[in-house]
């Protein structure tokens, strides 16, 4: 079978035609969703992506956790279809409450974009399992309101259940805590992160095509469950 | 008509960056002494008639949820009675 992956897109999404690319690069049948439509089209797994849904009104991501789709989405997550939140989506998901804690505006009061080190720090994730473990890779990173935060406590139990599953190297870009690039819920199904791997899946554009790996993770999970 | 007030802020552990930067304004356009600035939102909502308690209990609700993300954020909601 061919994993169907969608891509949401709001109103101020920009990067859902690289999401769409990156799915059919990665393998997978790509479908577009519209916010305002409270139908997932019967796909397997769903990426939010980057960009400035509502234009950031109110506060990142706060404004498209209401939409419609949203509903369906934030129903099929718990009922452990993979989403991914890229960017704006990973506020997103934070708006959902379908990860904990909030991003918050970068420390250093700069919009930062640059080519940004990782480490994968949790492989067994649906969007991770075809990293090795502890794995470094490199994809672009662009934001101003990027800087993740949570309470003591939420911090504390993610790096002791192995939810942190994207970390920063070398610099931390935009004052998150514990250098958290990217989480994953209780199940691993949901990931967030700031960084965008969708543009990283081609060598003529990207700085490399570690992004990939995001894809071919849902479309392992996927097809190895119906195998 | 009754308006009613929301006051949204950064809870006080948090960095704030906007405010950092208009402190640093504040510095440079000639005022000395200023030790803090904190940046917020201010909702004024008017509505309809008077009040009742159920549209006030539906504000509080939506001031803890959609105005305000408490992960992050504290609230502050009252009744602008001079409206």
């Amino acid at each position: 079978m061919t994993a169907r992956i969608a891509v949401v897109t709001f109103p101020g999404t920009l990067d859902d035609r690289d999401a769409m690319r990156a799915v059919e690069l990665g393998g997978a049948q790509p479908v577009s969703l519209w916010h305002g439509e409270a139908d997932l089209k019967n796909v397997d797994a769903v990426i939010l992506p980057g960009g400035f849904s509502y234009g950031d009104y109110l506060r990142c991501g706060a404004i498209s956790r209401f939409a419609p789709v949203m509903d369906k989405v934030v129903d099929a997550a718990n009922g452990g279809m993979p989403v991914l939140g890229i960017c704006n989506g990973f506020q997103i998901l934070c708006e959902s409450h379908l990860l904990p804690g909030a991003l918050l505006r970068n420390e250093s009061r700069h919009f930062v974009c640059r080519d940004q080190k990782l480490r994968v720090e949790n492989n067994q994730t649906a969007w991770t399992n075809t990293f090795d473990s502890e794995q470094e890779i490199l994809i672009p990173l662009k934001n101003g309101e990027g800087r993740y935060f949570a309470d003591e406590h939420t911090i504390a139990e993610l790096e002791d259940t192995g939810r942190v599953v994207f970390r920063y190297l070398d610099v931390n870009p935009n004052g998150s805590l514990n250098d958290i690039a990217g989480i994953t819920n209780e199940r691993g199904n949901v990931v967030g992160l700031m960084p965008h791997p969708e543009h990283a899946v081609e060598s003529l554009i990207g700085p490399s095509l570690d992004g990939l790996g995001l894809i071919t993770s849902a479309v392992n999970q996927l097809t190895g469950a119906s195998a | 008509m009754a308006r009613v007030i929301v006051d949204v802020a950064l809870k006080p552990e948090i960095l704030d960056p906007q405010g950092r930067a208009v402190q640093g304004a504040l510095g440079r356009l000639g005022l000395t002494g200023v030790t803090d600035v904190r940046q917020g939102k201010q909702f004024v909502i008017d509505v309809d008639g008077d009040l009742d308690q159920e549209q006030l209990n539906k504000l509080h609700e939506l001031a803890g949820s959609l105005l305000a993300n408490p992960v992050i954020e504290d609230y502050e909601l009252r009744i602008d009675e001079s409206a």
